[in-house]
C-alpha cells in the first residue's frame, strides 16, 4: 500500500514542458533561443539575398586600396595615397585625441561648477545653476554647431594679423594666435632630440633604407614613428612620480610608527621636476612660436577650429551633467563626518582628502564613468564641423566612396564598442580600488 | 541663610537683532560679502552678468521683426549690431512643420494636441479614467493623422490587439492562462501577416474614409523631432522594462540575449545606429521593402532609448529589497503578478529621475537625425541658410531653436521632479 504523503510517480507529459516548473525554464529558453536564431537567420538571408541582387560582396580587401582623400588634422603622418586602413587608424586617433582631452577639461570644469553651486554666495550658486540647466536642456549637436559658429564668425581671420597697424592681435607674448582657421599655439622642440622610432617598418620599402649618418628616419618609415624625446622623457617622468610615491608611503610609515608626518612635499615636487629639467636641458627643448608668412601661419601647432569647438562644446556639455554628479555626492555625505572629523583633530584640507573625498567618490565615480562614455560617443558628433574623426573618415568619406555600408558601419560599430568596453572597464577597475569595502 | 540663587520673575524687553543681521542689509552680509573670497567672487558674477546683459539685450531687444531679408534687416540696423528676427518671423511655421502641406498644419497640431488629452491621465491622477481608453486608442490616431492615407490601415491594425485580447479572455478559462496568452499572440499575428492587408483594402473600397496622404519627406521641424521623440519614448519604456527583467532573469539563455543587446547598443553612438537606419535597415528586410525612412529611424531611435531605458529600470530593480520579492514569493503570486503588483510600482517609482532624464536626452538626441539628412529644426536652419535673403544668418536660428528645446526639456525636468514629490512615500 502506497502512504499518503507520497503522491504517486507520475510519468513525464508533455504538458509538463509548460506548467512544471522544473522544465518550464528550459523550455522558454529553448523558445527563446530558437527565435533568436529564426530572426538572424532571416536577417541574414535577407541580407545576403540584397546583397546578390545589388552585385555586390561581402569583403574588407577595400581596406588597403588608396583612399584619396585628405585629412586636415592628424596626428601621424597621412597623404591621400595612403590606404583606406589608414585613414580610419587616423581618424580613430583623433576621436581619441577629443575623447581624452574632453574628458580631462570636463572632469575640471565639473568639479569647480559642482562645488561652487553649493557655495552660500548666492550669485554665484544661482550664475551656475544657470549655466548647468542651460547646457543640459539643449541638444549637444546645437552647442557644437554653435561653437562652431562662434569660431568661424567672431575670431579674426589670419590676414587680420598683417601689416603695420593689424586689426588683432596674437596673445599671450605672441605666441598663441586665435584666428577663425583654428588655433596655433607654441610647438615643443627639440634642438638635440634623439630621433625617431619606426614602428613595424616595412624593410622592403625605400622609406626605410638606413638614412644618413645624422639625418633623420624618415617620416613615411613604419606604420607610425614614435618619438625618442617622448618615450625618455614620459619615462624619467613615470620614474619621478614612482619615486614621490615611495616618500609619500616613508613619510606614512613614519606617521603610523611616532605620530608626526614629516615635511615631504617640497621631497615629491623636487624628485619629480629636477630629473625633468635636467632632460629637458640636455634634449635642448625650446618652443617653436607661430609665424605670420603670407597669410596664413607657419610654425607652432595648429589646432583646426573643428577640433575646438568639439572639444569645447563637448567639455562645457559634459561638464554640466559632471557638476551634477558632483553635487550630489557631496551632499550625500552627512555633516556629521565632517564634524566628527574635526573633532578627531584633522585639519580642514585633510579632512576633505581622507574622510569627505573617499566617501564622495564612491558616489561619484560610477555615473562618472558612464559620463566619459557619452563624452566619448558624442565626439561622434564631429561630423557636422568636419572634424575628421572615424565617424568622418571610416564612416562618412571611405562609406561614401566605396559604397561598403556593411563593411563600415560595422567596423565603426565595433571600433567604439573596443573604445566603450575599454574605458568602462579601466573605470570599473579604478572604482573597485576607491571602493569602500562594506561589511 | 543668605539667599544666593537667583529666580527671573520678570522677562528682559528682546532686543532687537543687530542690524546687519537682519533685513536687505543682512541677506547681502550673509549671501554675498560673508568673506573677502566671496566678496570677490561676488564682483566678480556681478561684473560677468552686466557684461553679458549689456552685449546680449541690445542685440535681443532690436526692431528688426519686419525685415524679409538679411540686406533689409542691416539696413533697419544702420550698422548697429542687432538680432534679425525676421528670420523667425517668416520662417518659424517651417521650423515647426518643415515642409508639411500649409492647408494641412491642422492635423500635426490636433495630433499634438490630442496627445497633451491622451497622456493626461498618465501623468496627472486627478483626470479622470475613462480618458485612459482614448489613451489606447491614440497610438492608432496619431499616424493617421499626420500621414493621412484610408483610416482603415490603423484601425485593422488595433483590431490585432482587440482580437488577441478577447481571444485571450475567451479562451483562459477553458485552456489556462499559458495558453490562452500564446493563442492571442498567435492570433493577432496570423490576423496582421494575412487578414488585415485585404480587409483594410475591401473595407476602403466599401467606405472611403481617407485624409490626403502626406509623404515622409514633408515632415521636418519640431513636428518631426516630436514624432520621433514621443513615439520612441512611449514605446521604449515597456520595451525596456522587458529587457531590464530579461537582464535580472536566471534564464541564461534570456539573460545573455538581453545583456548582449544592452551593452551593444549602449556601446555604440546613435550616430551609427541612424547610418544603420539611412544605409542598412533595407538591405536587412526581404528584397524589395522599402520602407519609410522616419519609419526607419523611429525604430533605430527607439531601439536606442530602450537600452538605456532597460539600465535605469534595472537599477530601479536593483536597489529594491530583496525581501519584497521574498514577500511576493511568500504570498504565492506568480512571476507576472509579483512583477505587476509588488515589484514594478516601486522599482520605477525609484527609477523616476533616471526615466525622465533618459526621455530628455531621446528628445535632444532627435537633433541627430539632421546628420543624415532629415530636416529637423537644425537641418532647416541649414535649408533657411541656403535661401539668398537669409543667406548668413547664424544666430537667430540657433538661439530659436535651442530656447524651444529648453523650454521642451526643462519642462520635462520640472515634472519629474513634481512626480517624485508626489510619489514620495517618506521612506527615508
Amino acid at each position: 500500500m502506497a502512504s499518503l504523503t507520497d503522491p504517486p510517480k507520475e510519468s513525464f507529459r508533455l504538458g509538463m514542458l509548460i506548467y512544471d516548473t522544473r522544465y518550464r525554464s528550459l523550455t522558454i529558453q529553448i523558445v527563446a533561443l530558437f527565435v533568436f536564431m529564426i530572426f538572424a537567420a532571416w536577417l541574414i538571408n535577407n541580407t545576403l539575398a540584397n546583397l546578390a541582387e545589388q552585385g555586390k560582396t561581402i569583403g574588407f580587401g577595400f581596406l588597403s586600396d588608396p583612399a584619396g582623400y585628405d585629412i586636415n588634422q592628424r596626428l601621424l603622418d597621412y597623404s591621400s595615397q595612403s590606404t583606406h586602413w589608414r585613414a580610419a587608424f587616423i581618424g580613430l586617433l583623433n576621436t581619441l585625441l577629443v575623447a581624452f582631452m574632453g574628458c580631462i577639461t570636463a572632469t575640471i570644469i565639473g568639479v569647480i561648477v559642482g562645488v561652487l553651486r553649493l557655495s552660500n554666495n548666492w550669485i554665484v550658486a544661482r550664475l551656475m545653476t544657470v549655466y548647468v540647466e542651460a547646457f543640459r536642456n539643449v541638444p549637444v549637436l546645437l552647442w557644437i554647431v554653435f561653437t562652431m559658429a562662434i569660431m568661424i564668425e567672431t575670431l579674426p581671420a589670419p590676414r587680420a594679423f598683417k601689416g603695420e597697424n593689424p586689426t588683432a592681435n596674437m596673445v599671450l607674448f605672441d605666441s598663441v594666435a586665435f584666428t577663425n582657421r583654428g588655433v596655433y599655439i607654441p610647438e615643443p622642440l627639440f634642438s638635440r632630440g634623439l630621433g625617431d622610432l619606426p614602428v613595424l617598418p616595412d624593410r622592403d620599402s625605400p622609406a626605410c633604407a638606413a638614412p644618413e649618418a645624422g639625418a633623420p628616419l624618415n617620416d613615411s618609415c613604419g606604420v607610425f614613428q614614435i618619438s625618442l624625446d617622448l618615450i625618455l622623457i614620459v619615462a624619467v617622468l613615470a620614474a619621478g612620480l614612482y619615486g614621490s610615491s615611495r616618500i609619500k608611503k616613508r613619510a606614512d610609515r613614519i606617521q603610523n610608527a611616532t605620530g608626526d608626518r614629516p615635511t615631504t612635499w617640497y621631497l615629491r615636487l623636487g624628485v619629480v621636476l629636477v630629473p625633468l629639467a635636467i632632460v629637458l636641458a640636455i634634449l635642448g627643448f625650446h618652443l617653436g612660436y607661430p609665424q605670420l608668412k603670407g597669410f596664413n601661419f607657419s610654425g607652432g601647432t595648429y589646432l583646426r577650429n573643428s577640433l575646438i569647438a568639439l572639444w569645447l562644446a563637448l567639455s562645457l556639455y559634459t561638464a554640466a551633467f559632471i557638476a551634477e554628479i558632483v553635487r550630489a555626492g557631496i551632499l550625500a555625505i552627512s555633516s556629521g563626518q565632517t564634524e566628527a572629523a574635526a573633532a578627531l583633530g584633522l585639519r580642514s584640507n585633510r579632512i576633505m582628502s581622507l574622510v569627505i573625498l573617499p566617501q564622495a567618490l564612491r558616489v561619484i565615480i560610477p555615473p562618472l564613468i558612464s559620463n566619459y562614455l557619452n563624452l566619448t560617443k558624442n565626439s561622434s558628433l564631429a561630423i557636422a564641423v568636419g572634424y575628421m574623426d572615424i565617424t568622418g573618415t571610416l564612416g562618412g568619406i571611405t562609406m561614401n566612396q566605396t559604397g561598403r555600408e556593411l563593411e563600415c558601419v560595422l567596423l565603426l560599430m565595433l571600433v567604439y564598442l573596443a573604445i566603450s568596453l575599454s574605458i568602462s572597464g579601466i573605470m570599473n577597475w579604478y572604482n573597485d580600488r576607491v571602493k569602500l569595502v562594506e561589511r | 541663610m543668605v539667599q544666593i540663587n537667583f529666580v527671573r520673575s520678570v522677562m528682559e524687553e528682546q532686543q532687537a537683532p543687530p542690524a546687519a543681521t537682519t533685513g536687505f542689509l543682512g541677506w547681502i552680509r550673509q549671501n554675498l560679502f560673508s568673506s573677502p573670497l566671496n566678496a570677490i567672487l561676488t564682483l566678480l558674477s556681478l561684473g560677468f552678468v552686466a557684461w553679458l546683459l549689456a552685449h546680449s539685450l541690445p542685440w535681443i531687444i532690436s526692431p528688426t521683426w519686419r525685415a524679409t531679408s538679411l540686406n533689409e534687416c542691416r539696413e533697419i540696423l544702420m550698422g548697429e549690431g542687432g538680432a534679425c528676427w525676421g528670420v523667425i518671423r517668416e520662417r518659424w511655421l517651417q521650423l515647426m512643420f518643415g515642409f508639411y502641406p500649409s492647408e494641412l498644419y491642422w492635423r500635426p497640431i490636433l495630433a499634438f494636441l490630442l496627445l497633451l488629452i491622451a497622456v493626461a491621465p498618465i501623468l496627472f491622477t486627478g483626470v479622470p479614467r475613462r480618458v485612459l481608453v482614448f489613451s489606447a486608442v491614440y497610438p492608432f490616431l496619431m499616424p493617421w493623422l499626420l500621414w493621412g492615407g484610408p483610416i482603415w490601415g490603423p484601425v485593422v491594425a488595433g483590431l490585432g490587439f482587440v482580437i488577441g485580447f478577447y481571444a485571450h479572455q475567451f479562451l483562459k478559462p477553458i485552456a489556462g492562462g499559458l495558453a490562452a496568452i500564446l493563442t492571442g499572440v498567435l492570433l493577432a499575428i496570423l490576423w496582421w501577416l494575412f487578414l488585415a492587408g485585404p480587409t483594410a483594402s475591401a473595407l476602403s473600397s466599401v467606405l472611403p474614409l481617407a485624409l490626403q496622404s502626406v509623404e515622409s519627406r514633408a515632415f521636418g521641424g519640431f513636428m518631426l523631432s516630436i514624432t520621433i521623440g514621443v513615439v520612441a519614448i512611449a514605446l521604449s519604456l515597456p520595451i525596456g522594462i522587458v529587457l531590464a527583467l530579461g537582464r535580472q532573469s536566471n534564464l541564461l539563455i534570456v539573460r545573455s540575449l538581453a545583456v548582449g543587446f544592452i551593452e551593444f547598443i549602449r556601446g555604440v553612438p546613435l550616430i551609427t545606429l541612424l547610418f544603420v537606419a539611412s544605409t542598412l535597415l533595407n538591405i536587412f528586410m526581404p528584397p524589395g521593402t522599402n520602407f519609410d525612412i522616419v519609419l526607419r529611424v523611429i525604430i533605430m531611435v527607439t531601439l536606442f532609448a530602450s537600452a538605456y531605458m532597460a539600465e535605469v529600470v534595472r537599477g530601479g530593480l536593483a536597489a529594491l529589497p530583496k525581501g519584497q520579492y521574498e514577500a511576493a514569493d511568500a504570498l504565492g503570486l506568480d512571476f507576472w503578478m509579483a512583477n505587476r503588483l509588488i515589484i514594478m510600482p516601486q522599482a520605477l517609482k525609484i527609477s523616476i529621475p533616471g526615466i525622465v532624464s533618459t526621455f530628455i536626452g531621446v528628445f535632444k538626441d532627435t537633433t541627430l537625425v539632421s546628420i543624415i539628412g532629415l530636416l529637423d529644426p537644425l537641418g532647416l536652419s541649414n535649408a533657411i541658410r541656403a535661401d539668398q535673403a537669409w543667406n548668413g544668418i547664424v544666430w537667430e536660428l540657433y538661439g530659436f531653436i535651442a530656447l524651444l528645446f529648453f523650454v521642451f526639456c526643462f519642462s520635462m525636468s520640472r515634472y519629474s521632479m513634481y512626480l517624485e514629490r508626489k510619489l514620495q512615500t517618506g521612506h527615508r
